[in-house]
């Protein structure tokens, strides 16, 4: 599904992606972890078409077609989704319409009719059951007034609604209290199937324990240093980062 | 220079005719409104058109809306004209008692004085000092400033109709009152409208004003409004201006606020050639307070100015203003803020902020907060920015597959949408809040809602360069 060789990206001037390689088939889960900085949340940025960020080398080929030359709505509609570390505040933009315009964007993309109105609400009312959102946030705007933990349960509800081929999941686990958690990673695995895939992309191994990865990575000044099962997590947690970059170093002193 | 003597002509005009037409300006005006006249044309003579060297008007020149060659519309005309024949300015649900100004002449096909039931009087302000000399004599001509603006003189001396409201002690107006002010001349048009509107103690009034052109024939409006608001009593009031390109509008209002009393204003330009906005709100008893809101939507070569001053009198009084500018192409806002605090004026709380979107390189903004404040125990503030559409937000929309154009299109209409919602009439937000949208879609012309088939028929319409954003 999705291929990245050799990807190298830099902003203005500084590097950040240094030759970072993944292949993702439909139906997988891959765990990307790593320090602070090593470019976790460029790569999903990246991936999902922010500008800013210059690509120097490398390619993205997604559903057989270069990634890289689409626009991020084009990419979206082919599938993309990205759970951004951060959530956007958009004051003013309520949920509802802000949704409706995407859905019926992808709509008209795939070449059908919009959704009425009922069709619309019943649809948002089957994806917030399933993230636990309260319905007094669907009228309110985008994120704004948002806490922490209803930002990024509202990140899965919008997933849950536009129902990506591949999700990328930046931090979503950060700041969820343990319930919270919970509903969010069950919300993730029900929308699962043999069909889509996701990156999650995480510090702690305790949403592993609920999401489990097929794939664990471990990410290191730009690249992928270290993959492996769901038990290197585990190891990581244990360990912490430092053996990691000791091995690196052996390896670049031979 | 050249428009300063096309200026100088006017004014010299504009007098003579004046004097040479005296008859007609002092036609059934009370003593009183005759000696308030007398002294506006000196004032006149001596202030003459307001120019850029005054402070006020740094950024907004009048020059050329003033080089052309008016006509005066000094005789009572289209008394018993069918408006709704010839325009519909209708807000779908919404019960309103209409009343129309075409020209600057009060146009009904029914009595030129209505009283409701409820002793409420609404209709022409020329019949009101014949008929009611006492109410009008009560509050005409005293808070407007004929001594200091010209454009205030030239008002007083000349104006001889407008809309008079009166709404007596203890009376809730059930349905708002809409006037629509509308030209429509085959000859460049030079027309001033007065108007005065009283609400009595513990009453309540909304108001919703529309200014229309049904032509693209050159025009200049000096409306002058005075509006007494008394003890415990409430205003709403509502300005839509959709004017054509060619037309100038100044569009001065007074208000003056009793005790306890609360004025919400709500100034929604969609289009106009030159318009400003005189906004002046004299705070005059204690635990009053004034909301000012506007949206300003221009594109073209439109100018707007919104010209505020809030004057916090008294004690305990209280002022919020929220004014918002998206303007593309070489279009030009200005907004002068004026807030003074006296002396006396302890616990005043005064907050304004003027937040502008810039779509093209070449439209202009001029903010300028200007606070004086002689009180100590006050808390005011004031802000303004200037800003393109946040760059985050839409690459957040564009990530859930939201086309640019339509992202932008929200961010727009999310930003207008803050001034919209103070709207609290549910029907009127709702039709003016599609006005915004269709404007903002380049949709909106000021020929939408007129039925008159002009052959000039030259839309004026917002159309945003998606690429210059
Ligand atoms: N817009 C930007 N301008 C300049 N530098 C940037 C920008 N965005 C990211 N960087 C830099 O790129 C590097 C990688 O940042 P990134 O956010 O991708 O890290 P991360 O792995 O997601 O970290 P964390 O675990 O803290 O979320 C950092 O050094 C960061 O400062
Ligand atoms: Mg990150």
């Amino acid at each position: 599904m999705l291929s990245i060789k050799d990807l190298k990206v830099s902003i203005n001037g500084k590097k950040i992606l240094n030759g970072f390689n993944l292949e993702v088939k439909a139906g997988e889960v891959h765990a990307i972890m790593g320090p602070n900085g090593t470019g976790k949340s460029t790569l999903a940025s990246v991936i999902a078409g922010r500008e800013i960020f210059e690509v120097t080398g490398g390619e993205i080929i997604y559903k057989n077609q270069n990634l890289l030359a689409l626009a991020p709505e084009i990419r979206a509609r082919e599938g993309i989704f990205l759970g951004f570390q951060y959530p956007v505040e958009i004051p003013g933009v309520s949920i509802t319409n802000f949704m409706k315009t995407a859905v019926n964007e992808h709509r008209k993309y795939k070449g059908l009719a919009p959704l009425t109105a009922t069709e619309f609400l019943a649809l948002m009312d089957e994806k917030k059951k399933l993230v636990e959102l309260q319905t007094k946030l669907a009228n309110r705007s985008v994120n704004e007034g948002f806490s922490g933990g209803e930002k990024k349960k509202n990140e899965i509800f919008q997933m849950a609604m536009l129902n990506p081929d591949l999700s990328i999941l930046d931090e979503t686990d950060s700041g969820l209290d343990i319930d919270a958690l919970r509903i969010v990673a069950n919300g993730v695995n029900k929308l699962k199937t043999k069909d889509n895939a996701s990156i999650i992309i995480t510090h702690y191994q305790r949403l592993l324990d609920y999401i489990v990865p097929d794939f664990v990575h471990v990410m290191y000044e730009g690249r992928i240093v270290k993959s492996g099962g769901k038990e290197l997590a585990l190891e990581l947690e244990e360990k912490g980062y430092d053996w990691i970059k000791k091995e690196l170093e052996e390896k670049s002193n031979l | 220079m050249d428009t300063t003597i096309k200026d100088m002509d006017l004014k010299s005009k504009l007098i003579s005719t004046f004097h040479e037409n005296r008859e007609l300006f002092y036609k059934n005006t009370p003593a009183e409104i005759s000696a308030l006249k007398d002294i506006a044309i000196k004032d006149f003579e001596r202030l003459g058109f307001p120019h850029t060297k005054l402070e006020d008007w740094r950024f907004t020149n009048l020059a050329n809306a003033l080089s052309h060659d008016y006509s005066l519309s000094i005789k009572p005309e289209y008394q018993e004209i069918d408006i709704e024949s010839i325009f519909l300015c209708e807000v779908p649900d919404m019960d309103t008692y209409n009343v129309v100004l075409l020209n600057g002449w009060f146009a009904s096909k029914n009595a030129s004085l209505s009283i409701l039931s409820n002793g409420t009087i609404i209709g022409s302000l020329a019949k009101a000092m014949q008929t009611y000399p006492h109410l009008v004599k009560e509050h005409y001509g005293k808070y407007a400033n004929t001594s200091k603006y010209g454009l205030d003189a030239l008002n007083t001396a000349f104006s001889q109709d407008g809309i008079f409201i009166y709404v007596p002690d203890n009376v809730k107006v059930n349905k708002p009152v809409q006037i629509i002010n509308v030209t429509n001349s085959e000859e460049k048009l030079f027309v001033q409208p007065r108007n005065l509107f009283i609400v009595g103690k513990n009453s309540e009034l909304t108001i919703v004003n529309c200014d229309h052109s049904l032509n693209h024939n050159v025009k200049f409006i000096n409306s002058l409004t005075e509006v007494f608001i008394g003890e415990n009593a409430t205003l709403n009031h509502y300005k839509m201006q959709n004017i054509d390109n060619n037309s100038a509008l100044i569009n001065s209002i007074y208000f003056h606020q009793s005790a306890n009393s609360n004025l919400t204003t709500n100034s929604i330009t969609l289009n106009g050639g030159l318009m400003r906005n005189n906004l002046n709100i004299a705070l005059a008893g204690e635990h009053s307070n004034a909301d000012l809101f506007g949206i300003y939507l221009i594109d073209s070569n439109q100018l707007v100015d919104n010209c505020t001053f809030v004057d916090h009198i008294v004690p305990n009084c209280t002022s919020n203003e929220l004014y918002k500018g998206i303007m593309d192409d070489k279009s030009r806002g200005v907004f002068n803020g004026g807030v003074l605090v006296r002396k006396d004026a302890q616990k005043t709380q005064a907050f304004q902020s003027n937040r502008n979107i810039l779509l093209s390189d070449d439209a202009t903004i001029n903010s300028k907060p200007h606070l004086e404040i002689y009180a100590d125990d006050v808390k005011c503030s004031h802000g303004a920015t200037v800003g393109q559409l946040d760059p985050e937000a839409m690459f957040y929309m564009r990530s859930r597959g939201i086309s640019e154009d339509s992202a932008r299109m929200l961010l727009m209409y999310a930003f207008a949408n803050e001034v919209i919602n103070k709207i609290n009439i549910e029907v009127l937000r709702e039709r003016i809040d599609e006005m915004v949208s269709k404007r903002l879609r380049g949709e909106l012309s000021i020929c939408d809602q007129c039925v008159l088939q002009c052959k000039d028929k030259a839309p004026s319409v917002f159309n945003i360069d998606m690429t210059k954003i």
